[in-house]
């Protein structure tokens, strides 16, 4: 009986840099390679941060947080700069979804042509990739010290945010419904007022609402660079070594954070019931 | 029957919206409630009108419009983006030695006494201690933890190294144990009930499973670590942030406009690279 050569005959083994495990192997070198080098090149204190003086200053520096500062006049500045923080973020994101949501119009392809929609996601993408700190620090020369800078920084950030996630869910709309309306010889302009944008209103008003969570994170540091709020008191504070104001600051700035955390957490939850 | 009561085709439509009433009442309570908003943000758009800041914007962007691209300025500019590249991978490398054993802490399926029903008193509180503390670092945010440190080891790169490690020890702690969670618990808890090791289950059980995935985060997180190591730069802690803060001070538009433009592209390059290596991992 003649065996089948077909059966023993084996595959030949693929190239070793070729194969994706060898590949892996290489990546998985050259990130060595970064962290190596990333700490090689900063010049890192290590040793000034656990020798022992530093050990102690570091715990005088942590016990003099305690006790946080609660006189009365002081507290109230604190919930003041609270509730500026929060008008900043809730203005920056109401500006921004307006402002999105004029942008994603001719950002959106099912509503513009390219001579349009090319320059405003361009537009969009800029308003996107600098950070809120970054927008603020560059208000302050027109705007000066304040939260409006604060302000006007969250609402340019978000604008590209939003602009970007409105356009998308513009063209995700149904077509059915504009249709109906158009072949019944409706304009453009009510075609996107009765049915386009109540088909999306939810969606859009869902990524505000996200947005806005995050932006209320983004508003208490913001001010570190000077644009109002939390973080103007505390890098203020911090800046005087005035430890205890600087904690009852840190506090109240967690406890917005958690509150936060806390209230979109419960609302997800109730939502998804 | 009344051929008056029909409705007839002819009839002429409503010219108004018949919803106007509703719609104008709601307009003008939001009105209402943006009146306090805009109060406390101190939100006067027209002073940004006014002779003296027209004065000093337009200086600023007149310079800001031709980008800074003197050799002796590049060369700032590209050992202070590899700066920001170093910080943000050294507190990356920081956070996941940081947040490795505190998930592996909190993992739940690693629980040897919760595998004959109930967890057992001391491991239920070590495992919501590890969970307590992943929830503190990640609650202070890292500019906090950045303008903190500088005040403790002073301006400079170890500030911002140690704001990142910190704060994204804790969420890379927190999103790893819930990867590890949500993996097939039958071959960990086959191990740990024929009498293997915690770390054995960990690394033949969950481990295979999970590493993809495990690695496709930490990943993304190193390029959220880039972008938050330009932003730390501003209260102090080294690289790029730090120049384009003293720039702005400066009023030096084209040196600004230069490292904005690095930014974007550096951004944009470890986009891309963190999603050609995840898509290497699927």
């Amino acid at each position: 009986m003649n065996p089948d050569p077909q059966v023993h005959r084996m595959e030949p083994l693929p190239s070793p840099l070729i194969a994706l495990r060898a590949r892996a192997g290489w990546v998985l070198l050259a990130l060595t390679a970064l962290v190596v080098a990333s700490f090689w090149s900063l010049d890192l204190q290590w040793g000034a941060l656990w020798s022992r003086e530093s050990v102690a200053a570091m715990a005088r520096f942590a016990a003099e947080f305690v006790p946080p500062e609660t006189s009365g006049p002081f507290v109230w500045k604190v919930a003041r700069a609270t509730a500026e923080t929060g008008a900043m973020s809730a203005l920056g994101t109401l500006l921004a979804a307006a402002f999105g949501l004029l942008l994603a119009l001719p950002a959106a392809r099912t509503q513009s042509r390219a001579l349009w929609r090319i320059p405003t996601r361009m537009l969009l993408n800029a308003l996107r990739a600098v950070p809120e700190l970054v927008w603020a620090s560059m208000l302050l020369i027109a705007a000066g010290l304040g939260p409006m800078a604060g302000t006007l920084a969250l609402a340019l950030h978000t604008t590209g945010v939003l602009g970007r996630l409105f356009a998308e869910a513009i063209e995700n709309a149904p077509p059915g419904p504009a249709f109906a309306l158009r072949a019944q010889g409706a304009r453009p302009a009510q075609v996107l007022l009765y049915a386009t944008l109540p088909q999306v209103v939810p969606q859009l008003l869902s990524y505000a609402l996200y947005r806005w969570e995050n932006n209320i994170r983004a508003a208490s540091i913001l001010g570190v660079v000077g644009a109002g709020g939390l973080g103007q008191m505390l890098s203020y504070h911090l800046g005087l070594f005035q430890m205890t104001r600087t904690a009852t600051v840190l506090l109240a700035m967690l406890a917005l954070v958690l509150a936060v955390d806390a209230t979109s957490y419960l609302a997800r939850r109730a939502m998804t019931r | 029957m009344d051929p008056g009561t029909l409705i007839s085709p002819l009839r002429p439509v409503a010219e108004r919206d018949p919803a106007w009433r509703g719609r104008a009442a709601w307009l003008g309570a939001s009105m209402l409630l943006l009146w306090p908003l805009l109060v406390l943000t101190e939100f006067r758009p027209w002073q940004l009108l006014e002779a003296r800041s027209l004065r000093v914007t337009a200086h600023f962007l007149g310079g800001f419009v031709v980008p800074e691209l003197s050799a002796d300025f590049l060369a700032i500019v590209v050992r202070e983006t590899w700066r920001t590249v170093a910080i943000a991978t050294a507190g990356v490398s920081l956070a996941l030695v940081l947040a490795a054993p505190l998930a592996l802490t909190a993992t739940a399926a690693l629980s040897i006494s919760s595998l004959a029903g109930r967890m057992a008193a001391l491991p239920l509180v070590v495992r919501q201690a590890a969970r307590a503390g992943m929830v503190a670092l990640r609650t202070v945010p890292e500019l906090v933890w950045a303008l903190v440190f500088v005040r403790v080891v002073g301006l400079g790169p170890t500030s911002g190294v140690l704001a990142i490690g910190l704060t994204y020890g804790g969420m890379l702690g927190k999103v790893f144990a819930e990867i590890l969670e949500s993996s097939d618990a039958q071959p960990t808890r086959m191990l740990l009930a024929n009498g293997g090791g915690r770390l054995q289950a960990f690394f033949y059980g969950l481990l295979p499973q999970a590493a993809p995935e495990l690695t496709s985060y930490a990943i993304y997180r190193w390029e959220c670590a880039i972008r938050s190591s330009v932003v730390l730069g501003f209260v102090g802690a080294g690289g790029l942030g730090q120049q384009m803060d003293s720039a702005l001070k400066m009023l030096a538009g084209g040196e600004v406009c230069t490292m904005l433009l690095v930014f974007i592209g550096l951004v944009a390059l470890a986009d891309g690279l963190s999603a050609w290596l995840r898509r290497l991992l699927r």
